[in-house]
């Protein structure tokens, strides 16, 4: 499929799903689409740096929850909209991003791991000691009653991380076939190698982290609007850095089928049961599930359903052959 | 006198208070065949390292086609003309054996041919033909893993050819190859010098390196002992030393 | 003029005694990640868990956090041969990359802290001894006990460790195998065996960091994850390679983040590592640079 038809397929499913959820009658829908919709956007993005290139960021939090300041700062400088807001979260983090990443993509992958792990932790202190976003107490944003044409709010930020969705999924693909994807792959694969090949790995890896840290921010950069309080605690919460890994892994790093997966599945799961079991035991069992996925199936769900395919060919195959080749054998044999 | 292609001036290398590499001067002219011998541990793979920049050298200079490639990370000194194939196979293992190729073609092929890049098709084509080139056409969609390690040797060669290169380093291609495979390489770097690729070839297999090189250098102990026609070097009594012992 | 100075060998004295617990948080992945090359991001968990087991005994019988450290040593000892078994198994035989290792062990961080949290809540826990009150004073110098007693065992565990490194048979196997893994096996000594010996001790050590934390100040589960990047800092800082750049280094961070504190206030400590690395990276990135 031709990446024009693609983009133009996504669009199309999109604007096709938007307008089914609109005869939705419960409020809700929009609500908890909204967490599933924002989880796509986050597993797609961790994955562009992740699963394609090969290098895991642990501080999502840190870039999500700066596009979500950003709009919390300039919600109490000058009123923009939306999408102007979207933009700058995404610019914000994305300069970070490729500040890190300046600094720490020419050591060990390792060690670009635990600066992300620590950079969260960072961000957090940061925030939670400037005052003018309300610091340690938080700050509330004043969410808009009503949208023209659409009517309530949450089916107005519902739309704009639908359409976060497919661009960051519609980018994933493109991303796939092109020379960078390839460039990404052979980084993932053999760095050294890659470098010997003629690829420019610093300068793709910081496309990379830049990129993967822009989609965050935008995925943050709506949140004051949904949740109308937001405080470091739970702009950093945990649940974003171990969910942005576990989609991705759980369904399958090789390509943007996995993390859209993973976020519907485990995105689904997790807000049908904060209904019944508490936060942190959803949390727990998210975690022993990407342990077990990293164990046992470590090319997600994807993974397990090419695998499924290929023994039910090699199936096929050998019933083929034996069917050919049995009655000779049967021949042959010395009694 | 032409001027030398390589240009490697008191090259030396440090791993802590280990010296791998002490003063090391070698010069090549554009279309020479040099082969390098040593012992184990003498420092073979670390100038090689060095040369192409995936280490950088503590001191002393590399010139190459005249440029100065000093702090040039890796890439660029293969996108200028220097390429090397690793001692240990290094494939891109989750791409098919066709694919790994295509790497090097879009990244060192085609940054070189500003505007003009090589069309989707002839991508394709290119890749087919230095499979063929290294017997590996057969395989073009499988995956590394499926390969035997001679295979991977080729296709490690392959890769290396890919780049276009006016220099082209064979870090021990032949290690475990039989004898027709060794002289199907052997066939290949020839082929590839006569179009007038620069050769260094790092090898253990005597017979090879004495049938290849035109000019043959022996490292011992990071230092280079001598430089020279094959037959002279091989009866210089410090390299018979340096392999029998005393 | 004076009390700043005062104030100032105060904050570097204090900074002194909290380098060298941060040493006994380090020296465990100094191990792990510089001799093993295993990225156990996880660490600081079984640092906490530590921490809580010593919270445990303490409240239940009243035993001293560093007694019940020392006595859980082989505990420790057992799980963290138990987690390398796993490992091993699942990653390092199969050659894997290193990214689903350090998803695992992300896992297992993760897995530790939300289980926390179940159990014992959010809540601060701390623990009782004599010396957790009392201060020795030295003229303007301030010694508390509850940073003076990890300090001084802290450093009896890393002098412990060198010897043992440096003297027994299983000590020299361990720094050979970090070295050469061939030549070990030459020897005919099981490098696999010889790691999970080695790892285990690393986790060990995390039993005896935990005493120490919750000794130092009140403890809850997310606390660990701010000492990722102490740990991180510190490794950058000081070589993976020998114990005392480490030490060095963790002195020379617990004397930054002290002075900090004293002087901007204490929310900004888990900053400090940070900052301290990233100047480090930018303007002196050396020693543990890249794979040159």
């Amino acid at each position: 499929m031709r990446p024009a038809t693609f983009w133009l397929a996504a669009v199309v499913v999109g604007a096709a799903f938007f307008g089914l959820s609109l005869q939705v009658p419960n409020q809700y829908y929009f609500q908890a689409g909204y967490v599933v919709l924002q989880y796509i956007v986050l597993a797609t993005a961790w994955n562009i740096l992740g699963g394609y290139t090969g290098y895991v960021n642990f501080g999502t939090a840190a870039f999500f929850a700066l596009g979500a300041y950003s709009t919390v700062a300039l919600y109490k400088l000058l009123p923009l909209p939306l999408p102007v807001l979207v933009m700058i979260g995404g610019g914000v983090s994305g300069v970070v991003g490729f500040g890190m990443g300046y600094l720490t993509l020419r050591l060990r992958g390792a060690f670009f791991s635990i600066a992300t792990l620590a950079l969260a932790v960072v961000m957090q202190t940061l925030i939670t000691n400037w005052e003018f976003v309300g610091g340690s107490r938080g700050a509330y944003i004043l969410r808009p009653a009503q949208v023209p044409l659409l009517g309530n709010y949450i089916i107005y930020l519902f739309l704009v991380m639908l359409v976060l969705s497919v661009l960051a999924i519609g980018i994933a693909r493109s991303i796939e076939r092109s020379r960078l994807g390839f460039g990404f792959a052979a980084i993932r694969d053999d760095e050294q190698a890659a470098e010997a090949a003629g690829v420019p790995t610093l300068r793709l890896k910081l496309a990379a982290t830049t990129l993967s840290g822009a989609l965050m921010g935008m995925a943050g950069a709506p949140l004051p609007y949904y949740v109308t309080y937001l405080d470091p605690a739970s702009g950093f919460n945990l649940a974003y850095a171990v969910n942005s890994i576990a989609m991705p892994l759980i369904g399958g790093m090789t390509s943007w089928v996995g993390p859209l997966i993973g976020a519907l599945f485990l995105g689904t799961v997790q807000q049908l049961a904060t209904v019944t079991i508490s936060s942190a035991l959803n949390l727990l069992i998210v975690g022993l599930l990407l342990v077990a996925f990293v164990v046992i199936a470590p090319n997600g769900i994807v993974g397990l359903f090419n695998a499924f395919l290929a023994s039910i060919r090699e199936r096929g195959l050998r019933k083929h052959w034996k069917r050919a080749g049995g009655d000779a054998v049967r021949r042959e044999s010395p009694r | 006198m032409t001027a030398a292609l390589l240009e490697v001036r008191d090259l030396g290398k440090r791993f802590g208070g280990f010296t791998a590499l002490d003063t090391i001067n070698l010069s090549l002219r554009a279309g020479e065949r040099l082969g390098l011998i040593g012992p184990n541990g003498s420092g073979k793979s670390t100038l090689v390292n060095c040369l192409s920049g995936t280490l950088r050298h503590d001191s002393g200079s590399v010139r190459f086609d005249g440029r100065v490639m000093d702090g040039l990370p890796a890439h660029q000194r293969t996108r200028l003309g220097m390429a090397r194939s690793f001692q240990l196979p290094k494939p891109f293992g989750s791409l098919s054996l066709a694919d790994n190729i295509r790497i090097p073609l879009l990244y060192t092929v085609n940054a070189r041919r500003h505007g003009r890049h090589l069309a989707p098709a002839e991508l394709d084509g290119r890749c087919g033909e230095l499979l063929q080139l290294v017997g590996l056409a057969d395989k073009a969609g499988r995956r590394p893993r499926d390969l035997t390690q001679v295979e991977m040797r080729k296709l490690e060669l392959a890769r290396a050819m890919a780049a276009e290169p006016k220099l082209l380093i064979a870090d021990e291609a032949m290690a475990g190859l039989s004898h027709s495979e060794v002289d199907d390489i052997l066939a290949l770097l020839s082929a590839l010098n006569e179009r007038g690729i620069t050769v260094i070839l790092i090898e253990h297999i005597m017979r090879a390196v004495m049938s290849f090189s035109e000019r043959l250098i022996v490292l011992v102990a990071g230092r280079k002992i001598a430089d020279g026609p094959p037959q002279e070097v091989t009866r210089n009594p410090d390299v018979v030393r340096a392999y029998i012992g005393e | 003029m004076g009390v700043s100075l005062d104030l100032l060998l105060g904050a570097v004295v204090a900074g002194v005694l909290l380098g060298g617990f941060y040493a006994a948080v380090s020296v465990g992945i100094a191990i792990s990640f510089g001799m093993l090359d295993i990225v156990n991001i996880a660490h600081p968990a079984f640092i906490i868990l530590g921490s809580y087991a010593a919270y445990i005994v303490n409240s239940s019988f009243g035993l001293d956090p560093v007694v019940t450290a020392i006595v859980m040593l082989p505990v420790f000892f057992v799980l963290g041969a138990a987690v390398y078994e796993i490992y091993y198994a699942v990653f390092e035989r199969r050659g894997d990359e290193a990214l689903r290792g350090l998803a695992f062990f992300f896992g297992l961080l993760f897995i530790v802290e939300v289980a926390l949290i179940l159990v014992f809540g959010v809540d601060y826990r701390f623990v009782e001894a004599r010396y957790i009150g009392p201060t020795l004073h030295y003229g303007p110098i301030d010694l508390p006990l509850r940073m003076l007693v990890p300090f001084a065992v802290s450093i009896l565990l890393m002098a412990g460790l060198q010897l043992y490194l440096s003297r027994t048979f299983t000590g020299r196997a361990i720094m050979a195998v970090s070295q050469d893994r061939l030549a070990l096996q030459l020897m005919s000594a099981s490098p696999a065996k010889i790691k999970r010996i080695a790892f285990g001790i690393s986790i060990a050590t995390a039993a005896l960091a935990g005493a120490f934390l919750i000794i130092i100040q009140p403890v809850e589960p997310s606390i660990g994850r701010d000492y990722i990047g102490r740990v991180f800092a510190i490794t950058v800082l000081g070589g993976l390679g020998s114990f005392p750049g480490m030490l060095a280094a963790a002195v020379l961070l617990g004397v930054v983040e002290s002075i900090t504190a004293t002087f901007y206030g204490p929310s900004w400590s888990p900053a400090v590592a940070f900052g301290v690395l990233l100047l480090t990276l930018a303007f002196r990135p050396s020693g543990i640079m890249g794979r040159r």
